[in-house]
């Protein structure tokens, strides 16, 4: 199968969006398109599976290797393992939802004109750059990929958000460029620090990952790249752009910020620190822990505090990433497959809270929990969705959230140091504080008796909204429930992760 | 025989044929249809531009003095583009202008000197080509005979011009002092590191530091820049200076190779400051053009990195950049210049909500201002990583790793640089007004030269195959 299909379609439904008039052929055609890719990752998964089980046992498949500068050795390189596999998975699931939720625009422009081309025109083309990052093998295209997601982004939320979007926009851009900023830093130190034997460089990810960089190196450069990475996934003294970019966005670009663009991050440390540096990620594993832990509890009690109800989900969204970088920082294998259960299961399970707030948005035009209340009597569906992303956030066995954090605390079990124990059971506490913050948000909100009369009008989901969240519920439970089928697909990919950092050890 | 020599110097030859038929055309009638006369014009640089890329030779003329090569024709095509976009951008403006030919005259005249500069093979022939591309640009700077800003602009820059010309000149006349020659190759093998030869190399560098308006030496920009009739701004900002830069490269390679652990450091401080500055200045700007000259300020800190490389990747990444600058802030100027020429307006505010009427000027103007930023899918993106990382790649001789230094400080600066982009890019899509610029009506000409800025910028940065000739011409 040609890997390059997962980057050519999204690419051409997006100019195709440009050429069309109207917001009905607009959105047709994003639907097609966002629909195929989500067949086609379908595909992909299943000519992956054919694959392995016909003895592929090759750490990365489909690969496509062609030299893009050949003087300067940078390649494009492209391949999937397990864990790009459930990545593309998870985006390609935001795409189709995001573009269902947008169905009818709610979010005008500043000036009042719709503008619904650009509007699915950089919706789509920020998936572009999604799939492009997730399935790079090279540092150079890697980045390319990573820089073409943020400024989507920046006009998204500056054109359709609300609030104090421009603020929120201009925040977003500089910090996660600052955050690439670094990451270049971080790649080009490790750049030139490879040798491919004859004496030049290289960017390859697979051949860096044989190679063995000098421990000093890595020492320099792993802070670069992982904070760097870590602007991305919300680390801690780097999140603040994640509350408020996430509450001035229009509900599709939340969906996308913290379904995928969060996930770049985690991605990023992944493969690109922990894999290629594990030496430094021996050596700086505990202070990614500690902020990481912070990250979690800050989170968590931050969120108690907020009466907004996409500031309370872009609050626990630090406190779930968190998880993902505490994951990586305890470097076993059972903690990273926790870590890229945590990635995708946060994806989804905040793409369904953000589509449900925008869903009660747009009908009581107020997001405030104040102001909310009984939502239950007069739209079923939309409360019983919002329950269930609230569930699983919480972590409730049955959904995906529980898997995965239970996943990287069993994993922070296999370190036999007590430090990891300390840092787990800190964790585990917030868990506590998320049960305070959902339930109560679920009490006032959803249940209760109907806050305002005018309320008793408001129409249900529309078939658009329930398709979206249907979606989206089934990625939840289809985890939550069967956890093997995601287990075994992300298993050896962080196997390979491992190999190399288990070999550092032994050298040490 | 005399077939080889004319070869050796076409594209000076060409450019001089230009201006003498419009030296004709002036002796003749009076009264001319100033549309067509532009359109005819254009069609000579056009022919000019795809001439460049034929008949190309090698060798020296004019006892050592000059010299050409591929690469050298290259770079003066690459200069040749820039001319013709310039020329077709400006078309609205000068088409309500008396003096069309004479500003022809004078912009080919400097053309004419930058392409000696660049040809030069002995600091003599690089001086007098210097001169003849300076003193024109004065003239030209004052084209907007109304206006006194503009005569302004022009007594700004010949005074700052003289300033570092004789600064150059002193540094020029020292080193021949010290060396006894003044032709590169022998040059490059007298230089040893004397006192008296790294002073001299520090008026030299100063001088250029004038002409590219790094950072101490960049006062003269704003004013000049904001005063000059807008084709003129952007033939300053961009092929007055790429040309400068151009020669600023070679010089330091092939001539100060030597010496180079004086100008690594030199390089680095200038291009520190040229950055920061560059970039403090153009926050706050509201003047379109001031704005843009002071980003092109930052740019040329950016440059200067690529230059710190010393290697082949070093170089071919500034001529690479310059190309994609050339396409990136042209097709901003080209916005600004049209917006300028038909309502005149200049200022920041006056681009909120420019989206709603022009919808087409809008997205050119931010894919520009997206390439001169470095974000991708637009060459600038190419452009700076190609520029920083052969920064990197200059293996450091001291303990302190001063080009991982170099470069964290240029990548953060990318990010200051990017909140001025955006103002712009944010005043246009997001901004409210309730009397938001009419909808600008573009001809032929200009929209030419838009169609040639963003193919430029969307295609050049994925067609690797224009880096690896560069590359290829540069080893």
């Amino acid at each position: 199968m040609n890997l390059n299909l997962i980057i050519i379609i999204p690419l051409l439904t997006s100019i195709a969006v440009l050429f069309c008039k109207g917001l009905k052929q607009v959105r047709m055609i994003s639907l097609i398109g966002a629909a195929i890719q989500l067949i086609l990752s379908f595909v992909l998964l299943y000519a992956y599976w054919q694959e392995r089980a016909a003895g592929n046992t090759s750490t990365f498949i489909f690969e496509y290797n062609v030299a893009w500068y050949a003087p300067l050795h940078i390649n494009y390189h492209i391949g999937i393992d397990g864990i790009s596999m459930a990545m593309i998975l998870l985006t390609s699931f935001i795409v189709l939802t995001g573009v269902l939720v947008s169905w009818k625009m709610p979010a005008r422009t500043s000036g009042g004109e719709m503008l619904s081309k650009e509007f699915f025109f950089l919706l789509l083309f920020l998936g572009v750059g999604a799939y492009g990052f997730f399935i790079s093998l090279d540092l150079f295209t890697l980045f390319f990929f990573l820089e073409l997601a943020v400024i989507p982004k920046f006009l998204l939320i500056g054109i359709w958000g609300s609030g104090k979007k421009e603020y929120s926009a201009m925040k977003l851009a500089l910090m996660l460029m600052g955050g690439s900023a670094l990451v270049f830093v971080g790649l080009a130190g490790l750049f030139f620090n490879t040798n491919t034997g004859d004496g030049t460089h290289t960017f390859d990810i697979l051949q860096i990952a044989q190679m063995h960089i000098p421990v000093e190196v890595q020492k320099l450069f792993f802070p670069f790249a992982f904070i760097g990475f870590g602007v991305f996934g919300a680390l801690f003294p780097f999140h603040t752009w994640v509350p408020d970019g996430h509450s001035s966005a229009p509900t599709a670009a939340s969906m996308f910020l913290a379904g995928i663009s969060m996930k770049l991050g985690g991605y990023g440390c992944l493969r690109v620190a922990t894999f290629l540096m594990p030496d430094a990620a021996h050596y700086y594993s505990w202070i990614i822990i500690v902020v990481s832990c912070i990250a979690i509890l800050y989170g968590a009690f931050a969120t108690m505090m907020q009466t907004d109800l996409k500031y309370i989900n872009a609050y626990s969204s630090v406190s779930h990433c968190g998880f993902v970088l505490l994951g990586i920082g305890i470097l076993t294998q059972t903690a990273l497959v926790g870590a890229v259960m945590q990635m995708v299961s946060h994806g989804l399970m905040t793409a369904l809270f953000f589509a449900c707030i925008g869903m009660i948005y747009d009908r009581t035009h107020t997001r405030q929990m104040s102001e909310l209340g009984g939502l239950l009597k007069v739209m079923p569906f939309i409360s019983t969705t919002f329950v269930i992303a609230g569930l699983c956030s919480l972590g409730l066995p049955g959904f995906s959230g529980f898997v995965a954090e239970v996943t990287v605390f069993m994993g922070s079990w296999e370190q036999t140091d007590v430090f990891y124990k300390i840092a787990t059971i800190v964790a585990c506490a917030s868990i506590v504080v998320t049960a305070v913050y959902i339930l109560r948000t679920i009490g006032k909100a959803i249940l209760g008796p109907l806050e305002k009369n005018q309320y008793s009008l408001l129409k249900d989901a529309g078939w658009h909204e329930k398709w979206a969240a249907s979606l989206l519920i089934i990625g939840i439970v289809a985890i939550g429930v069967v956890p093997f089928w995601l287990n075994h697909l992300i298993g050896p990919g962080a196997e390979t992760i491992m190999s190399n950092i288990k070999n550092v050890t032994i050298i040490k | 025989m005399w077939s080889d020599y004319l070869q050796l110097i076409k594209a000076e030859g060409l450019v001089a044929i230009i201006m003498f038929i419009l030296l004709f055309l002036k002796l003749g009638k009076k009264e001319r249809n100033t549309e067509s006369l532009l359109h005819f014009i254009n069609v000579l640089l056009v022919i000019n531009f795809i001439s460049g890329f034929f008949f190309n030779a090698e060798g020296t003329l004019f006892g050592d003095m000059f010299q050409t090569n591929s690469l050298l024709s290259l770079e003066k095509n690459i200069l040749n583009l820039g001319t013709l976009i310039i020329s077709l951008q400006s078309f609205q403006w000068l088409k309500g202008h008396k003096h069309i030919l004479e500003f022809y005259m004078l912009l080919l005249s400097t053309l004419l000197g930058m392409f000696f500069m660049i040809s030069s093979n002995n600091l003599l022939m690089f001086y007098l080509g210097l001169e003849l591309s300076t003193i024109p640009l004065a003239a030209l700077a004052n084209f907007d005979l109304e206006k006194r800003t503009s005569s302004e602009a022009a007594m700004k820059l010949i005074l700052s011009s003289a300033f570092s010309s004789g600064l150059l000149l002193f540094g020029i006349s020292m080193l021949y002092g010290a060396t006894g020659t003044l032709n590169y190759q022998e040059l490059s093998q007298q230089l040893t590191g004397t006192p008296l030869q790294i002073l001299s190399f520090v008026m030299f560098a100063a001088g250029f530091g004038f002409k590219f308006s790094a950072v101490p030496f960049h006062l003269w920009t704003a004013d000049v820049y904001e005063g000059s009739p807008v084709a003129v701004t952007s033939y300053l900002s961009v092929i007055s200076k790429g040309a400068i830069l151009f020669v600023f490269v070679s010089v330091l390679y092939r001539v100060f190779q030597n010496i180079s652990v004086v100008w690594y450091n030199l390089l680095f401080i200038l291009s520190v400051l040229t950055m920061f500055i560059g970039n403090l200045f153009a926050l706050r700007q509201q003047n379109m053009k001031r704005f843009l000259a002071f980003s092109s300020v930052a740019q040329v800190g950016f440059i200067l990195i690529g230059i710190t490389g010393q290697s082949a990747a070093g170089s071919a990444s500034v001529i690479y950049f310059i190309l994609i600058y050339i396409f990136s802030n042209l097709g901003a100027f080209g916005v600004v210049s049209l917006v300028s020429a038909v309502t005149g307006k200049e200022t920041v505010n006056d681009y909120k909500g420019f989206y709603k009427n022009n919808r087409m000027l809008s997205w050119v103007l931010a894919i520009s201002l997206f390439s001169l930023a470095g974000i991708p899918p637009t060459a600038g993106f190419f452009g700076k990583f190609f520029l920083l990382l052969a920064g990197a790649g200059k293996t450091s001789s001291s303990g302190w790793q001063l080009n991982y230094i170099l470069i964290t400080i240029a990548a953060l600066n990318m990010v200051i640089s990017l909140y001025y982009y955006l103002r712009i890019i944010k005043a246009i899509f997001m901004d409210k007004n309730d009397n938001p610029v009419e909808k600008v009506k573009s001809t032929f000409s200009p929209n030419l030269s838009f169609i040639i800025c963003v193919a430029g910028i969307l295609v050049t940065g994925f067609a690797s195959s224009a880096y690896d000739y560069i590359f290829s011409l540069v080893k």
